[in-house]
């Protein structure tokens, strides 16, 4: 009836476990009572859980980021807490089989439900405002990719409660992620989690690849976009290209672990090279979705704060689609060890090494911007200047793994760890926070703290040197990654002092809490009021903050790059000119949908139908999922009308503070 | 340039402008092109799929080989059926421009016909190769075969069911905008899924059998 | 403000002129697609199963003939053309293409390159066999 179900899938005898799961419990219980009984519920599902709006969609997956940044923060404190402890003979606290899963944990949630929702939030939020248009090409798709996404956290943060996660890491490599030597709910937990939230990511890539080609506005040709949208464009095309393969290889090893086929097993002809091969196929074009669009925050926000247009554009552009090719050539460079021989490892260390020149292109141009300009050091620039020293440090090291003599001694090791934690937490982690502080404005009305985000960026600066640089003294020592304890007593140092660096980083994530809280109660003397409150060079800016739900009253027409300071300067030019009010117009916008939440709350049925072998319950998710979409196939109203007059009051009065602004 | 220049849709060297410069475009190419995108993906999910056909094709295990199950005969009536299922589909296109139900709805009889005659077959083959021991349980190779016939048998199903529905909406609705889109939407899908099918008889069946 | 030679959507014709002529030219490509297609599959059986043929080469040449015939699909079922309305389209095919020639390539010389390194030896090999 209820398949493997049953009541020892609870960790009653696991106390660890057990209050994670009471801890979480209790928060959520918490959040959703408080939610009740202050009446929130009507307001929510109308303004945000059935909202299509990419600038409401883009908030809730940062929202879903940055919870998720505390759970798997919280795996990386376990860990460091760990390995400090369980030197020579010492077992520190966590037994082997709960240790395997916090790691496992880690990095599925830090990559797929902390760095990817982040940055598909800040591309959501910014992309349609940056290009001038309204919203996404299939705004209620849009919604549906975030509720998926959202049914993949919620699946795995279940398996703490019923059950257990994956413990064969972030990948799952077979044969240990087969049936045989995982016979578990783990692997499974780990494996339709991330198909759900998988299909939800491809069509989110769909979703803005069409946006950013067929939907701009007028005058905007592909070399007056901002760079950004070049960045976003490059990431999302490689979400179409890699994520299908994602899918088809996990869907093999399911198919190896629900029906006994024999694709990566050690027996029958299975050969389980082949699924790292793939998984890799799509892990390395992966890391540059994470990436791209962290290099077009940065892009924006130097040149904003710099005062000047953004150096070399061309040479972006051409970087970046060079970039976009060839993260697709170098997927070998994960597996230098698995055997090939020396040609073929050799054409992947070769292109490897490559893919470093567009990337060096990039950094010198942020430098240029900045040469001559006049920089204001806020704290988006503080998060910018200490990502380009972080970054080129770590992706040093990485020309250096790229070497296939030196990564047979160094992979595996803790030099690898530190190595992509480097060029993550430097490239992707800066980046959404400085994305997150750049539009946290635009998307309020009201500026963040910058006295708190300074503090928070040093604590995360400091602390991810403190963390990781004995990280990779260690790998040169020869320890490996994934260890849950160590004979060799010269290595505690080393992670004792790792361990300071991650209760520094703690002390990072509670600047960024407190930032907000303080910026939340004092927002009244941090308002803003005009929509530019970084004196901005891009479309986003023109609209009040937050922006109405149809972005612009009338789309903009963009007659050079950086189309928003082209319109000022030129306003400032021809005051008259900006006094005459446009010609208003009722706007037609996509009505709110349901569909999304729907449609994921049947993925989440099912999901946990399929891990539990609950057959029925698998058919009862699969009916209601199609139901639904019939539901939205049926509607006959997919539009609403914003009347004229709401419009023209809109815009009246954010054209009011604007003109006070250039008047200034 | 001017406003007035653009609100004539013309470059320099009257050049036809790309979208851009005249703002976001119509929805139906949005709708079709992002769609066009989705096939794209899809593509690529399938090229995974095939690649480890290629790398398992040889991994028999001691059981049969591709050369002692396939039906050749089996497999060119299938084939047949499914491009003349593109073609009516073709037709059917055309009934649509026309916006004559009465052969919209022919197109689509005939076409969802040869569709699930293609199905019928194919399953039938399957349950054949099972009723023998030759089972995706039994190699690497039969476990990559089944998976990868299977899939584009799975989306081939799910064509036949996405044009009943909208059957069933042409007679609701009629020829609607977005029933419309929805529409040239099929006809991508059903073209792309024969293109994938002539790479499934070619890198399958035929150079995996032969002669 | 009129639409004027936008982009076209993929999978739409591009026959100008009146609706009946429309159709007819619609007509004309499909039938014309269906002739080829029905010649190219006849000619890849017939590629496979006879002796006439070199036997080398025969992999080689059935992949030219499902290539083109996806090429004839595109063209007069799919009515993708070379015009400049269908360069965005294109565009995404080539991509598209491309990813797949990567994947599929480059999993090929890996996994060959890979099995023919790590290839058992016989009496591990036996052992695999006997399960």
């Amino acid at each position: 009836m209820l398949g493997k179900l049953t009541w020892d899938a609870i960790p009653f005898n696991e106390p660890i476990d057990l209050g994670a799961s009471l801890g979480m419990i209790i928060a959520v219980v918490f959040v959703l009572g408080l939610v009740t009984v202050k009446g929130w519920w009507p307001y929510l599902w109308r303004e945000w859980l059935t909202s299509v709006d990419h600038k409401r969609i883009g908030v809730m997956y940062c929202v879903l980021a940055l919870v998720m940044l505390l759970r798997g923060f919280a795996d990386a404190l376990l860990m460091r807490s760990q390995q400090a402890l369980a030197a020579g003979g010492a077992p520190g606290y966590l037994p082997p089989e709960h240790y395997d899963q916090i790691f496992s944990a880690h990095g599925t949630i830090m990559i797929f439900f902390m760095a990817m929702p982040f940055m598909i939030g800040l591309m959501n939020f910014a992309l349609p405002l940056q290009l001038g248009v309204r919203d996404v090409a299939f705004p209620t798709l849009n919604s549906v990719s975030l509720w998926l996404t959202a049914s993949g956290v919620l699946l795995t943060n279940v398996s703490l409660v019923i059950g257990e996660f994956a413990r064969t890491g972030w990948l799952a490599y077979p044969p240990l992620s087969e049936l045989r030597f995982s016979p578990g709910v783990g692997v499974d937990y780990y494996l339709w989690s991330l198909q759900i939230s998988g299909v939800g990511t491809l069509l989110s890539g769909i979703n803005l690849v069409t946006t950013i080609l067929k939907m701009r506005a007028p005058g905007m040709s592909y070399m007056r976009m901002p760079v950004f949208c070049w960045t976003s464009l490059a990431a999302n095309l490689l979400i179409v290209a890699a994520f299908p393969i994602l899918t088809a290889t996990f869907a093999m090893l399911l198919l190896d672990r629900y029906l006994g086929f024999h694709f990566f097993t050690t027996d029958g002809g299975g050969n389980p090279m082949m699924y790292i091969n793939l998984i890799w196929a799509w892990g390395h074009p992966e890391v540059y979705i994470l990436i791209l669009p962290a290099f077009g925050i940065f892009s924006e926000v130097i040149s904003t704060f710099s005062g000047k247009p953004l150096f070399g554009y061309r040479s972006m552009v051409a970087a970046t689609m060079a970039i976009c090719v060839l993260s697709f050539v170098v997927w070998l460079h994960h597996f230098f060890t698995m055997g090939a021989g020396a040609d073929v490892n050799g054409f992947f260390g070769v292109m490897t090494m490559i893919i470093a020149v567009p990337t060096g292109v990039k950094v010198y141009n942020w430098l240029f911007t900045m040469y001559g300009g006049r920089v204001r050091f806020t704290a988006a620039i503080h998060w910018s200047l200490g990502f380009m020293v972080t970054f080129v440090l770590g992706g040093m090291t990485g020309v250096l793994l790229a070497v296939p003599p030196a990564d047979f001694v160094l992979h595996n090791s803790l030099f690898l760890i530190a190595h992509f934690h480097n060029v993550i937490i430097g490239g992707v982690l800066f980046g959404a926070m400085a994305g997150y502080t750049y539009w946290f404005p635009k998307a309020f009305g009201f500026t963040l703290h910058e006295g708190w985000g300074k503090a928070s960026f040093w604590c995360w600066f400091v602390g991810f040197y403190v963390a990781f640089m004995p990280l990779y003294w260690l790998g040169l020592m020869g320890m490996t990654r994934r260890m849950q304890h160590y004979d060799n007593m010269a290595w505690q140092p080393f992670l004792l002092v790792a361990a300071a660096g991650a209760v520094l980083i703690l002390c990072g994530i509670a600047c960024t809490v407190i930032q907000l809280v303080v910026s939340i109660r004092d927002r009244a003397a941090h308002l803003d009021r005009t929509g530019d409150p970084w004196n901005g060079r891009t479309l986003e800016w023109s609209t009040a903050s937050p922006p109405p739900s149809w972005n612009f009253a009338l789309m903009p027409l963009v007659e050079g790059e950086d189309a928003y300071w082209y319109m000022k300067r030129r306003a400032a030019e021809h005051p008259a000119g900006h006094a005459v009010e446009p010609k208003y117009e009722a706007i037609e916008m996509p009505v709110n949908s349901a569909t999304g939440f729907i449609t994921s709350f049947f993925a989440v049925v099912t999901g946990f139908a399929l891990i539990w072998h609950i057959w029925w319950m698998v058919w009862l998710g699969l009916f209601g999922a199609f139901a639904t979409m019939l539901v939205l196939a049926w509607r006959d109203h997919d539009e609403m009308e914003i009347p004229v007059d709401e419009v023209a009051r809109m815009d009246r009065a954010h054209r009011g503070s604007q003109g006070a602004e250039i008047a200034r | 340039m001017t406003a007035a220049a653009h609100a004539h849709g013309h470059g320099d060297h009257g050049v036809p402008l790309s979208t851009s410069a005249d703002g976001p475009a119509p929805k139906r190419i949005i709708v079709a092109y992002g769609f066009w995108i989705f096939l794209l993906s899809d593509i690529i999910m399938f090229s995974a799929l095939f690649a480890t056909y290629a790398v398992l094709s040889t991994a028999t295990n001691g059981g049969p080989t591709g050369r002692q199950l396939f039906d050749y005969r089996n497999v060119a009536i299938e084939t047949g059926a499914l491009l003349a299922s593109s073609f009516t589909c073709g037709m059917m296109a055309l009934a649509i421009e026309a916006e004559s139900r009465l052969w919209t709805y022919l197109g689509a009889a005939v076409t969802f016909a040869l569709g699930a005659i293609f199905l019928a077959l194919e399953l039938r083959e399957f349950a054949d190769m099972i009723a023998e021991g030759a089972t995706p349980q039994r190699s690497a190779f039969l476990s990559a075969f089944f998976t990868l016939v299977g899939c584009h048998g799975l989306h081939v199903s799910i064509g036949l069911l996405w044009l009943v529905v909208m059957m069933v909406q042409v007679w609701a609705k009629g020829f609607r905008d977005t029933i419309l889109r929805r529409l040239l939407c099929f006809s991508l899908f059903w073209h792309a899924l024969d293109i994938i099918w002539v790479a499934v008889f070619t890198i399958v069946y035929l150079m995996g059998g032969g002669r | 403000m009129e639409a004027k030679l936008h982009d076209r959507a993929p999978g739409d014709e591009a026959a100008p002129g009146s609706r009946r002529h429309q159709i007819i030219s619609g007509l004309q490509a499909y039938v014309i697609g269906l002739v080829l297609a029905v010649l190219l599959t006849a000619t890849s059986f017939w590629a496979a199963s006879t002796h006439l043929l070199w036997a080398p080469g025969i992999p080689i040449g059935l992949a030219v003939l499902a290539v083109a015939q996806m090429g004839i699909h595109l063209v007069f079922f799919l009515h993708i053309t070379t015009g400049p309305d269908n360069t965005n389209n294109v565009l995404a095919l080539a991509f598209g293409v491309l990813i797949v020639a990567l994947v599929v390539a480059g999993s090929l010389w890996i996994m060959a390159n890979l099995n023919a390194n790590m290839m058992p030896s016989p009496e591990l090999m036996n052992m695999q066999m006997q399960h």
